[in-house]
C-alpha cells in the first residue's frame, strides 16, 4: 500500500531527473575526453591496418604490413622472416628504464615526501611549492639541465676530477644510464606529490602506536606506513611508469641517436621514416604495453593487500 | 637516592602532598614509576612553553594512578615522558628502578591505550592484538593463545576476523586494550580512554577497566579531566594544573582534605568563604568569616593568627537550619536534580553559598526563594586553605 502512494512516485520522479540532469552536466566533459582521447586513439588504430603513403600519411587500402614489422622484418637478400631486433631492444630498453626509473623515483620520492609530510602545516606549503618549481620550466630545458649535469665535461665529471677520484670523465652521456637519471628527474614530482598526499592522510598516531608496541623504526615502515600509503605508492608508480614508457624528448637528448626508446621510434616513423602505420601500430603496442604492465601491477598489489588482512 | 631526600624535603618545605609523598615514599622499593624532577620544555626561547615543572611522583606496584587536572595541565605531557614519545628536558624516569628518561617506545615495557585507539586500519582485530607480541619476536603458538586469551579477557572472541573500522566505538576500545596489554607490560598507560565514548558506555568501560586492572595485577596509569572517573577508579589521584602536581592522595583524602584551592575547585563543587584566623589553639584555628561569625577548624601546617585564608565548605556538608547557624542569608535559588535539591543562598556579606541536600522522603518545611535562612554545617566541614 504504502509503495504506491503519491510521495513515492515523486520521489523517484525527482530522483530520474537528477539522474538526467547529471548526464546533462557532465556531457561537456565526455565530448572533451571523446574528441580528445578516444577520437584520435581510434584514427591512430585504423591507421595501423591502412598501408603507408610514399611521402608520409596514409593510402586506403587495408593491408596488415605495419603490424607484422612491429616484431618482424624480412630478410633485405633472402626474404626469410626473423624477429626485428631492433625494435625488441627497443621495446626492452623502454620497459626496463620505466620499471628503473619508477623504483628510484620511489626510492628517492618516499623519503621525500615522509619528509614533507612531518613538517609543520605551514613549512609543508613551502616544501611542495619548491617540488613544483620545476614544473615551471619548459621540459626540453630541464632535460639540458641534466645534460649539463652529467656530461663529460659538465659539473659530475669535473668535481670528480678535481677531488681526485677519477682521471678520465666517466662516461654517463649518452647511455641508458643518461636516459633513466634524466627521467628520474623529471617524474620525480609525479611520484613525490601522491605520496605525499597518502602520508599527510595517514593518522601519524598509528606510527606511534606501533613503536610502543615494540616495533623498530623498519618494522614500522614495513608493517605500518608502507601498508598505509600503498595507494599512494600505486598512484605515483602509475604515473611514473607511463610516460617514462612513452618518453620522447629525455631519451632523444640524453640517450643520444642510438639509445632510443619507443618514443623515438615511434616519432622517428611519423617523421624521417614516413611510416605511418608503422608509427601507428608501435603507439597501439605502447598502449598495449602499459595497459598489461597496470593490470599485473594491480593485480599483485591487491594480492598483497589481501595476505595483509 | 638524592631525589628521594629532595621529595621530601620539597613535602616539608611547603606542606603539601603530604600524605601522598610520605607513604609513597615508603613504599619506594615496589614502585613501578618514580618520576624525579622531571621538566618538560616545548619549543625554545620566546616561544618555549614549559609544559611540566619540576614534578616528581611515585607510582606503586599494581595501583590504579590517575593524573588528573584540566586540559593543558600537563597530564598528557607526563603520559607520554613516561611512553617514551617525547622525552624530559631535565630530571629522570624510572621504571622499576632502571632508567628510562632516553629510551626509545620500543625498548620499554609499557604500553599506551591511545585516546583514538590508534588501531590499525590495515589489519583484523586479531592481528591487531598480535601486532606487539610479534613485534617481540614471541613464537606463532604463543601469540596464537595470547591473542585468543585476550580477546577473551576483554570479551570479544567472536569478532577476532573482523576490520577495525567494522565494529563499534566501544568494541574499539576493548581492542586497543587488549592489544596494550597482550604484551603484558609492566605499566599500562591510558590516555583519556573513555573520553570518546557515550555516557552509558562509559560507565560500563570504567568498571571493565578496574576488572582488568584486578585481572591482570598490572599498574595502570590513567588520565583523565573528568573527576568523577578519577574519584570512583583510581586507588589514588595526583592533581596537577599548569605543568605542577598540586596533591597526590586517595580519591578521599583529595575530595575531603583539598591541600589548595584550586583542587577543591576542580574536584566537586565547593563554597569559597575568606576568612581570618583569630586564634590558634592545639592545631585547631577559630576562624573569623568574611560575614563576621566565628567557626572552628582544623588547622593545616604554618598558619599563624591574623592570616587571611579561604575556608572551603562542600554543599553537601551543610544544611539549612531552623536553628541558628553558622551562616544566614537569603534564598536566591532552587535547583531540583531529582536525588537532590540546590539551595543557592545570598549570604549576608554578599557571597553566594551553594548547600545540596538529599531529597528524602520525609522532607520537612518547603523553602521558597527568598526566604531567609540559616546555614549550619561541624566545623570539621571546614577546609582551611591558604590564600
Amino acid at each position: 500500500m504504502a509503495k504506491n502512494t503519491p510521495t513515492t512516485g515523486l520521489v523517484e520522479e525527482m530522483q530520474k531527473r537528477e539522474v538526467r540532469r547529471s548526464w546533462l552536466l557532465s556531457a561537456p566533459a565526455l565530448a572533451v575526453l571523446f574528441a580528445a582521447a578516444s577520437g584520435p586513439l581510434l584514427i591512430v588504430l585504423v591507421y595501423s591496418f591502412l598501408a603507408g603513403g610514399r611521402y608520409g600519411g596514409v593510402e586506403w587500402q587495408l593491408s596488415g604490413k605495419a603490424w607484422f614489422s612491429v616484431i618482424l622484418q624480412r630478410d633485405i637478400f633472402d626474404d626469410t622472416v626473423k624477429l626485428a631486433d631492433a625494435h625488441l631492444s627497443i621495446l626492452w630498453r623502454s620497459v626496463k628504464l620505466s620499471f628503473l626509473t619508477t623504483v628510484t623515483t620511489l626510492a628517492v620520492g618516499f623519503p621525500t615526501a615522509y619528509f614533507i609530510a612531518t613538517r609543520s602545516a605551514r613549512n609543508r606549503n613551502v616544501w611542495l611549492f619548491m617540488i613544483t618549481i620545476p614544473f615551471w620550466t619548459n621540459l626540453l630545458i630541464r632535460t639540458f639541465a641534466i645534460l649539463e649535469v652529467i656530461r663529460n665535461e659538465g659539473i659530475v665529471n669535473t668535481a670528480l676530477r678535481l677531488a681526485g677520484v677519477t682521471e678520465q670523465p666517466i662516461q654517463i652521456l649518452y647511455t641508458d644510464a643518461a636516459i633513466m637519471i634524466g627521467m628520474t628527474y623529471v617524474y620525480l614530482p609525479l611520484m613525490v606529490l601522491p605520496l605525499y598526499a597518502a602520508m599527510e592522510r595517514m593518522d601519524f598516531r598509528l606510527v606511534e602506536a606501533a613503536y610502543d608496541l615494540y616495533a623498530t623504526r623498519l618494522q614500522v615502515l614495513w608493517r605500518v606506513i608502507i601498508p598505509l600509503v600503498k595507494p599512494g605508492i600505486v598512484a605515483g608508480s602509475i604515473l611514473v611508469f607511463i610516460p617514462s614508457l612513452g618518453a620522447f624528448v629525455t631519451p632523444r637528448v640524453l640517450g643520444g641517436g642510438k639509445n632510443m626508446m619507443l618514443g623515438n621510434l615511434i616519432e622517428l616513423q611519423f617523421g624521417a621514416g614516413r611510416n605511418w602505420p608503422l608509427g601507428a601500430a608501435l603507439s597501439i603496442t605502447l598502449l598495449a604495453v602499459v595497459m598489461v604492465a597496470l593490470l599485473f601491477y594491480v593485480r599483485t598489489v591487491q594480492r598483497g593487500s589481501a595476505r595483509a588482512r | 637516592m638524592a631525589a628521594k631526600q629532595g621529595l621530601r624535603r620539597q613535602a616539608g618545605r611547603d606542606g603539601r602532598c603530604t600524605i601522598g609523598q610520605q607513604s609513597s615514599a615508603a613504599a619506594e622499593g615496589d614502585a613501578a614509576i618514580v618520576a624525579e624532577r622531571v621538566t618538560k620544555v616545548f619549543g625554545e626561547g620566546q616561544d618555549a612553553v614549559r609544559a611540566l615543572d619540576d614534578v616528581s611522583v611515585t607510582i606503586r606496584q599494581n595501583e590504579f594512578f590517575t593524573l588528573l587536572g584540566p586540559s593543558g595541565c600537563g597530564k598528557t605531557t607526563l603520559l607520554r615522558l613516561i611512553a617514551g614519545f617525547d622525552h624530559p628536558t631535565r630530571g629522570t624516569i624510572l621504571l622499576q628502578g632502571q632508567d628510562i628518561s632516553h629510551l626509545p617506545p620500543y625498548q620499554r615495557s609499557v604500553n599506551t591505550v591511545f585516546q583514538s585507539y590508534a588501531l590499525f586500519p590495515h589489519m583484523t582485530v586479531g592481528q591487531n592484538i598480535a601486532f606487539g607480541l610479534e613485534m617481540l619476536g614471541k613464537p606463532k603458538a604463543e601469540i596464537a593463545g595470547t591473542v585468543a586469551a585476550m580477546l577473551k579477557l576483554v570479551r570479544m572472541e567472536e569478532l577476532r576476523d573482523r576490520r577495525t573500522d567494522q565494529i563499534s566505538g566501544g568494541q574499539q576500545q576493548r581492542v586497543a586494550l587488549a592489544r596494550a596489554l597482550a604484551p603484558r607490560p609492566k605499566v599500562l598507560l591510558l590516555d583519556e580512554p573513555l573520553s570518546a565514548l557515550d555516557y552509558k558506555l562509559r560507565k560500563d568501560m570504567q568498571i571493565e577497566l578496574k576488572r582488568l586492572q584486578n585481572e591482570t595485577g598490572i599498574t595502570f596509569i590513567f588520565v583523565t579531566h573528568d573527576q568523577e572517573e578519577a574519584l570512583t577508579m583510581s586507588d589514588r589521584i595526583a592533581v596537577m594544573n599548569r605543568g605542577r602536581i598540586l596533591q597526590i592522595g586517595s580519591p578521599r583524602e583529595i575530595y575531603d582534605h583539598p591541600a589548595e584551592r584550586f583542587v577543591a575547585d576542580f574536584i566537586g563543587d565547593t563554597n569559597f568563604l575568606k576568612a581570618e584566623i583569630v586564634a590558634v589553639e592545639g592545631g585547631r584555628a577559630r576562624l573569623r568569616l568574611g560575614t563576621g561569625r566565628e567557626v572552628e577548624a582544623d588547622l593545616p601546617h604554618g598558619m599563624a593568627p591574623g592570616a587571611s585564608v579561604t575556608a572551603a565548605i562542600r554543599p553537601e556538608h551543610a544544611r539549612i537550619g531552623a536553628e541558628r547557624g553558622e551562616l544566614s542569608g537569603t534564598i536566591e535559588n532552587i535547583v531540583y536534580f531529582g536525588t537532590d535539591t540546590h539551595y543557592h543562598v545570598r549570604l549576608e556579606g554578599g557571597s553566594g553559598f551553594v548547600v545540596r541536600s538529599q531529597n528524602l522522603r520525609d522532607s520537612a518545611e518547603e523553602l521558597r526563594t527568598g526566604q531567609l535562612v540559616e546555614i549550619c554545617f561541624k566545623s570539621d566541614a571546614v577546609q582551611v586553605l591558604r590564600d
